[in-house]
């Protein structure tokens, strides 16, 4: 019979140690949402999990200057009613607040949405359209990670034996700027997405756009950084032929496969419709928030 | 919003509870969680029991090593083939279909093959779920994997692998000498097709597809089984069909049916699919040989990949009419897959398909076929959805291309009383004009669409069955009264039993305490399913109250010292009447029975049925959608659904079982199937990628009653259990049909498939 360990620290410190020092497979725990899944149907049989809910730093929301600091095991209940994120980074909240139910709410996480390391993780794409850059602890020290270099692959991380993702950095975004996440799924609720996109852009006074950013999700083996989405927003007034060149870009740069939940070519067609969509979303945030 | 309301015929103008909408019996132990549903029995010494099922949808099973599961410290049983007993073909009749004790035995434990992922191969009984998890990893099974066969079409070709080589089809001639993975032909007809073809201005002929869908009860299949050293056997499950669960075990495991009691927990929804047994004989089996009571609860997964979806169907609709919209021949083919074991409901789909409209000429040609997929059960309307959804889809392309309102269009055609079915009986009175004037009437029908939204309409049919059914009604002390009978309440018919005993006693339902028993309780009952309980059962109720209002005569009028033809019954009261009018005060049930002891002991009665004539149900829905032409997804934007009931005993459970087919029908039609991969492995065996509408998907179904009464029951009720799932996939093609104008003709109809028909014009799975 094989026994599983359970651990709740109370510093990254400890957290790390465990982690580092477990014989076998250990695995970190934020809400579980996912976690809890995997254990129930043996998708994964660890010997240690380490809660990492206790730890302040994981569960804070700061703000310093101009950096906004979350927690990366802090709930989506938590951060949807936080105004100094909320207000900032809409698109990033709505998309973590997309997973699951309402109890679900009470404990999903970014930290854990993105170091389960899924392709369709809903509050990815927003979080790299936003430029979130994680910080990640580890038995080597302190490390900084743009969420986009997190996943490299289904359920692969950057992430070396012991390292944990202890929060997210966004910057405090300029005025004339605003973001948003779309995603596609047949039904309306409890499911997962089809195809995910978030957009950020950055107005100047005229209305052309100075910065933007795109993000897909379960289009790639990995969430997407679109260089050449940002590019064709970026010097427009982001009308409708910047957003056809969105469009196509987003299409473009998906590289997805056909399975249970979507084709190639229903995903290529909707990653160009979702980001265009959400660029409306954004670009009407960005125009109201002068 | 029960509409167009109508006084019942057959003497009874003026019904007092029947029709009233009482707090449900069973409500408040459901909302507060003191429900007991199949998995909430715990017995003393129980072991928890769990099955090892085959991942690969056709094998030749070589042998089953389990010497080092059985070695296992907490093992206490091992079942495979080998402790199972051989069983010879035998087909008995099921309500609407017909099971094969061979087919069912080697379904809850396979014999020579494997035939599908999820097929079971052995199941352990051990003391803790930990150690029967590690027993299941211990078992040794070596397959020969063969090449196996998912779709129907694939399988009825000659080249396709064929899963049982002792099928030869029959109702063809002469009968093949070769086998194959067509089990059955059905074949109907009347009139003159050719002339009939001959006489039509326009023909349409178009062929359609539907995938397997799944009953989608949230209570998995779950049991409890004892046996004990002297042979007497419990059972303790979540069923349709207590008696049912009996005969199969006892036919299963060479028990006498006198040894075996089986108990039926609350129920967490069935559709059809807990008419079948899949681990009741096995867990009983476990039992035996470990002397201790075993607990079997599926998985999600399991219950996915090893319990009865539905068929999945290839029909081809052939169908003419005259300029002037009188339709005038009708052909049908259709192919119905079966899953691992023959039994798909092609014949009440063959049945189902035209039986909405009066067609002189018509004829249809069924196949029931094998493939390497969980046997299907029975699913709300068995077969009936699959035909139906073609034939709709037809129906509204011809209106359209005459020019003709749908509406009006199968109005012109429809069935009434009279109307000789394909099948063949003649309809008594039924209520299709009326659903069909119903929906066409209805705000709903005029209301103006926006940019890309679509209105649809189909019209459903199902036959409605009756049967064998007991009823006790006992008269407590008080004159209260308990309702004893033998049908799980899966849809409101514990209320309904209740309602229609309290109208035939004359005493208020809450008077009345209506109990589901075991099998030693109350006499043989068939199951529920065939939307007939609430006609059938009911109507042994009120037998059973009739034989208790005539006691409760009698005991009046020795009380009162009259003759009993001068005590009448009225409101639950007896009267003194004729020219004994006035000479005492009326006595309640309450005063009789006080003192039942002294006027001859206590007050029973039981009936017992075999319950003819029940009516055919007909349904017409209306459903407004809204078409997003980028992504392909379809929202429901509104939904009617109108229904003839006969009379709505209970109208709040009526309306929930009009909106619970519509909710399902509406899935069925726009997101669930089956996927499997290419070495035929289910990759959805769970809700998350198995899409079933969530509540936010729907918008709130709108049910209109009609009651056009069944002359066979005493208060005029038709099931309605079933009809409301026939409509919906057609009503919902229709209306994706006006808002695009592309006809989707293969289901699911999910963004995917959507888009693509709309990127091509219609091409690949609509046109």
């Amino acid at each position: 019979m094989s026994s599983l360990r359970f651990e709740a620290p109370e510093t990254v410190e400890d957290a790390v140690r465990l982690l580092a020092d477990a014989d076998g497979e250990a695995m970190p725990l934020a809400g579980g949402t996912d976690l809890l899944v995997q254990l129930r149907t043996d998708f994964v049989r660890p010997g240690l999990i380490v809660d990492l809910k206790r730890i302040p730093a994981l569960m804070d929301v700061t703000v310093n200057g101009d950096d906004i600091r979350v927690g990366a095991a802090v709930s989506g209940a938590t951060l949807g009613k936080n105004k100094a994120v909320t207000s900032a980074w809409p698109g990033v909240v709505e998309a973590l607040e997309l997973i699951g139910s309402t109890q679900i709410q009470g404990r999903a996480s970014l930290g854990g949405n993105l170091c389960n390391g899924s392709p369709a993780a809903d509050s990815v794409p927003a979080l790299i359209a936003a430029g979130a850059v994680c910080e990640v602890a580890g038995p080597n020290g302190a490390r900084s990670v743009p969420v986009e270099d997190v996943i490299t692959g289904p359920g692969q991380l950057c992430l070396g034996p012991g390292e944990i993702v202890v929060s997210f950095v966004m910057p405090k975004p300029p005025p004339r700027s605003g973001d948003a996440y779309l995603r596609f799924i047949p039904r309306t609720e409890m499911d997962i997405a089809v195809v995910g996109a978030g957009v950020a852009l950055t107005l100047d006074e005229a209305g052309v756009c100075t910065h933007a950013r795109l993000g897909l999700g379960a289009v790639a083996p990995t969430p997407l950084l679109v260089e050449d989405g940002a590019k064709a927003l970026i010097g427009t007034k982001v009308d409708d032929d910047a957003l056809a060149n969105l469009a196509a870009a987003a299409s473009a740069a998906c590289n997805p496969i056909d399975d249970k939940r979507g084709t190639i070519a229903y995903r290529v067609k909707v990653a160009g419709v979702l980001a265009r969509r959400a660029a409306l979303i954004a670009l009407e945030r960005a125009r109201s928030n002068g | 919003m029960a509409t167009a309301k109508q006084e019942i015929g057959n003497g009874n103008g003026s019904l007092k509870y029947v029709g009233t909408r009482p707090w449900r019996p069973d409500g408040v132990d459901k909302v507060t969680g003191r429900a007991k549903f199949g998995a909430d029995l715990s017995l003393p010494g129980m072991l928890v029991g769990r099955v090892l099922r085959s991942p690969h949808a056709h094998a030749r099973i070589r042998c089953i090593d389990a010497s080092k599961a059985r070695a296992l410290p907490g093992v206490k049983a091992v079942v495979t083939r080998d402790e199972m007993p051989e069983v010879p073909s035998q087909w008995v009749p099921a309500g609407e279909v017909q099971v094969n004790y061979r087919d069912m035995s080697q379904n809850v434990m396979a014999r020579e093959k494997a035939l599908y992922d999820g097929h079971a191969v052995a199941a352990v009984a051990a003391t803790t779920a930990a150690i029967a998890k590690q027993a299941l990893d211990l078992i040794e099974v070596d397959y020969e994997v063969l090449p196996h066969v998912i779709d129907v079409r694939e399988a009825m070709q000659a080249d396709a692998p064929v899963l049982h080589d002792d099928m030869f089809t029959q109702g063809v001639e002469p009968t093949p000498e070769t086998p194959s993975n067509v089990f059955k032909k059905v074949h109907f007809q009347s009139g003159d097709l050719d002339k009939g073809f001959a006489e039509a201005d326009i023909v349409v002929e178009r062929t359609f597809t539907t995938k397997p869908v799944h009953q989608g009860y949230i209570e998995p299949h779950a049991v409890v089984a004892s046996a004990g050293e002297d042979g007497q056997c419990e059972v303790w499950c979540c069923t349709q069909g207590q008696f049912t669960v009996r005969a199969y075990c006892a036919n299963l495991l060479g028990i006498d049916i006198g040894n075996i009691r089986v108990t039926p927990s609350e129920i967490g929804g069935g559709f059809g699919g807990k008419t079948v047994v899949y681990l009741e004989p096995v867990a009983l089996r476990l039992s035996q040989l470990a002397g201790r009571p075993v607990k079997i609860v599926m998985s999600r997964e399991e219950v996915f990949r090893a319990s009865g979806p539905t068929s999945g169907g290839a029909m081809t609709i052939k169908m003419g009419a005259t300029k002037d919209g009188k339709i005038t021949a009708a052909k049908a083919w259709l192919a119905y897959q079966a899953g691992a074991f023959p039994g798909s409901p092609i014949q009440p789909g063959c049945m189902c398909v035209f039986a909405p409209y009066d067609i002189e000429n018509a004829e249809v040609e069924g196949y029931d076929v094998v493939v390497n997929r969980p046997k299907v059960a029975a699913y709300r309307a068995p077969g009936a959805p699959i035909s139906e959804f073609a034939a709709e889809g037809v129906v509204d392309e011809i209106a359209k291309k005459l020019g003709i309102d749908p509406a009006e269009f199968r109005l012109m055609n429809a069935a009434k009383e009279g109307t000789r079915a394909l099948y063949g009986p003649k309809f008594g009175p039924v209520g299709c004009i009326e659903t069909l004037e119903a929906a066409r009437n209805s705000e709903h029908y005029s209301i103006p669409l926006g940019p890309n939204q679509g209105r649809g309409i189909a019209t459903g049919f199902w036959f409605n069955i009756g049967g064998e059914s007991c009823a006790t009604i006992n008269v407590n002390e008080d004159g209260t009264a308990t309702v004893i009978e033998g049908n799980p309440d899966i849809g409101g018919s514990r209320a309904s039993i209740q309602l229609q005993a309290a109208e035939a006693l004359g005493i208020p339902p809450e008077k009345v305490r209506p109990l589901v028993a075991d099998t030693d309780s109350i006499g043989y009952t068939f199951l529920t399913g065939g939307s007939r309980v609430t006609f059938a059962t009911g109507m042994a109720a009120i037998d059973a109250a009739g034989k208790v209002v005539e006691q409760l005569r009698e005991r009046a009028a020795k009380i009162w010292d009259i003759p009993v033809e001068a005590v009448e019954w009225e409101d639950g009261y007896a009267k003194p009447s004729g020219s004994n009018a006035g000479d005492f005060e009326p006595m309640s049930m309450a005063e009789i029975a006080a003192q039942a002891g002294k006027t001859g002991g206590p007050i029973a009665a039981t009936a017992s049925i075999n319950a003819q004539g029940a009516g055919p149900g007909f349904g017409t829905h209306v459903c407004d959608v809204e078409v997003d032409r980028e992504t392909g997804r379809v929202t429901v934007l509104r939904y009617t659904a109108v229904q003839d009931a006969g009379k709505a005993v209970h109208p709040s459970y009526v309306e929930g079982q009009i909106q619970g087919g519509a909710a399902q029908g509406i899935g069925w039609a726009l997101n669930e199937e089956y996927i499997y991969d290419k070495d035929g492995r289910l990759e959805n065996p769970g809700f998350l990628d198995y899409r079933m509408p969530v509540a936010s998907d729907l918008p709130m179904i709108d049910a209109v009653i009609v009651e056009v009464p069944n002359p066979n029951h005493p208060y005029g009720v038709r099931g309605v259990g079933e009809t409301p799932i026939v409509p919906p996939m057609a009503a919902v093609a229709n209306a994706i049909e006006n808002a695009t104008g592309i006809r989707m003709t293969d289901l699911p109809m999910s963004p995917p498939r959507l888009l693509e028909a709309l990127d091509n014009g219609g091409a690949n799975g609509g046109s």
